[in-house]
């Protein structure tokens, strides 16, 4: 489904050129929830941001379905975005507009039938089950609530992709749990493939069926997510095992009562 | 007050409110889509052309750097050439509105600036347009800081009309000047020192109420 060739991203800084992201190679398969994990400053936001182009490679290639992102020009890629979902940390939440209109107002980019929007973001809205509050505005939302609005808008116009930016990471531990279990839940009906980044383990422990650690720019590991966590070979990934087994001592959502 | 005076205070006080009006409205209309391009076209922007924005900015400075009185006095021959005469209200209708335009261009800049750009990026991340960026994310999500902007403008376009009243222009501030001061009649000075703090409270006063309706709509918490 996606596939990452020698993807390299440099920035131009008052030193020179810095590198962020170096040769990065991978392949998520269709229908997967792929995470991406990596310490701040590890280059895995810039990485996310490629797969969409809000970020511009600097060379390699991006393969999503059978369309390579990057040889795409503006308009070409503004039909694929239309096929890409993304979420943020931060929502990103249009304040002027309802819920309704924020989710509509993806539809509506995407050309969708006018006759249409309307059945459409009541259904997506039931899926995210935020119905009641499809007239109220974002900041009358609760974090939680905001990031459901972000999934909505995102998934509105039925993309294959669905890319998550940190979207837990601004959200307390039981909001967080909720929104993975949404997140599974869509993997589950829509067959849509995720990728997320993250830095905490135990969102991709939790939703997670293969992962990538990132270091310094490079991919350091990959595989099913369960072989990473029996046997981590990377620096990044043993210190990712040693956290969370301290932690999960203490109890986190993994085997907590949920909400 | 003599009905006399009275009839000379609400015609100026018309002629202001007109003057306002018309020059505001043509200001507006040139210094919107000159705020929105002098944020949209710099570097790394949805529509980035750093030439055409130097190219704007130079000019919106340029404009702005000069008096006002001198900007109405070197104009004055193009009202000729748009409206036919030199003299009264009409004439004073193209320096005012081309003086004040590129003060809303800034003033209007600064409000769509202000916009975060995680919005703009995930209405790119939808597929959107630029001109549907700028249509349906900057202009709605900077609506209260531009109305608070445009109330700014409003009242320093009353300034202006003042000034342009002093060559002629009718108005309240021709009223001060040709009455008030050079005909020494205080009553008429006061009078209209009065109806222009009363113009100019009315007109903030509702541009604070607008602003706030909008955010309240917005941010009210049930």
């Amino acid at each position: 489904m996606i596939t990452i060739k020698n993807l390299t991203k440099s920035f131009k800084t008052a030193e020179g050129e810095s590198e962020v992201l170096k040769n990065i190679n991978l392949k998520i398969e269709k229908g997967d929830i792929f995470g991406i994990i990596g310490f701040s400053g590890a280059g895995k936001s810039t990485m996310i941001r490629c797969l969409n182009r809000l970020e511009e490679p600097t060379s390699g290639n991006i393969i999503i379905g059978d369309k390579d992102i990057t040889a795409l020009n503006k308009r070409e890629l503004r039909e694929v975005r239309k096929k890409i979902g993304i979420i943020f940390q931060q929502f990103n939440l249009f304040d002027s507009m309802t819920v309704f209109e924020n989710v509509a107002f993806s539809l509506k980019v995407a050309g969708y039938p006018k006759e249409k929007i309307k059945s459409r973001v009541h259904e997506i809205l039931d899926l995210v089950e935020l119905t009641d509050k499809i007239q109220a505005y974002p900041a009358q939302l609760s974090g939680g609530q905001k990031q459901r609005v972000g999934i909505a808008r995102a998934l509105a116009n039925e993309p294959d992709v669905l890319l998550s930016d940190e979207a837990t990471s601004a959200l307390d531990p039981q909001t967080t749990y909720s929104i993975l279990e949404l997140l599974k839940n869509i993997n589950n009906k829509l067959k849509i493939t995720i990728v997320l980044i993250t830095h905490e383990l135990d969102v991709v422990k939790y939703i997670c069926n293969n992962m990538a650690v990132i270091e310094h720019g490079e991919i350091v590991e990959s595989g099913t997510t369960d072989s990473v966590f029996l046997n981590p070979k990377s620096d990044t990934a043993k210190k990712f095992v040693s956290i969370l087994n301290n932690f999960s001592s203490q109890g986190t959502y993994s085997g907590g009562d949920g909400i | 007050m003599s009905d006399d005076l009275l009839g000379l205070l609400l015609k100026a006080l018309g002629e202001t409110i007109k003057m306002v009006a018309i020059s505001g409205s043509i200001a507006f209309a040139i210094g919107l889509p000159m705020g929105i391009i002098l944020v949209v076209t710099k570097k790394n922007h949805i529509i980035e052309c750093p030439k055409l924005n130097k190219v704007l900015g130079t000019i919106v400075n340029a404009v702005r750097s000069l008096p006002s009185i001198i900007l109405i006095v070197i104009l004055l021959p193009l009202s000729r050439v748009v409206v036919g005469t030199t003299l009264g209200m009409k004439a004073a209708i193209v320096p005012l509105s081309i003086g004040a335009a590129p003060f809303l261009a800034r003033i209007i800049e600064t409000a769509i600036e202000e916009v975060e750009w995680g919005k703009i990026e995930a209405a790119q991340s939808m597929g959107a347009k630029p001109f549907e960026i700028i249509t349906k994310v900057l202009i709605p999500e900077a609506l209260p800081a531009l109305v608070r902007g445009a109330t700014i403008a409003i009242i320093s376009i009353i300034e202006l009309t003042a000034i342009a009243g002093a060559i002629g222009a009718g108005g309240l501030g021709s009223l001060a000047i040709r009455f008030g001061y050079q005909r020494f009649r205080t009553d008429i000075m006061i009078a209209t020192v009065i109806t222009l703090i009363i113009l100019v409270q009315s007109i903030q006063f509702i541009g604070d109420f607008t602003s706030k309706y909008i955010n309240k709509k917005r941010y009210k918490f049930d």
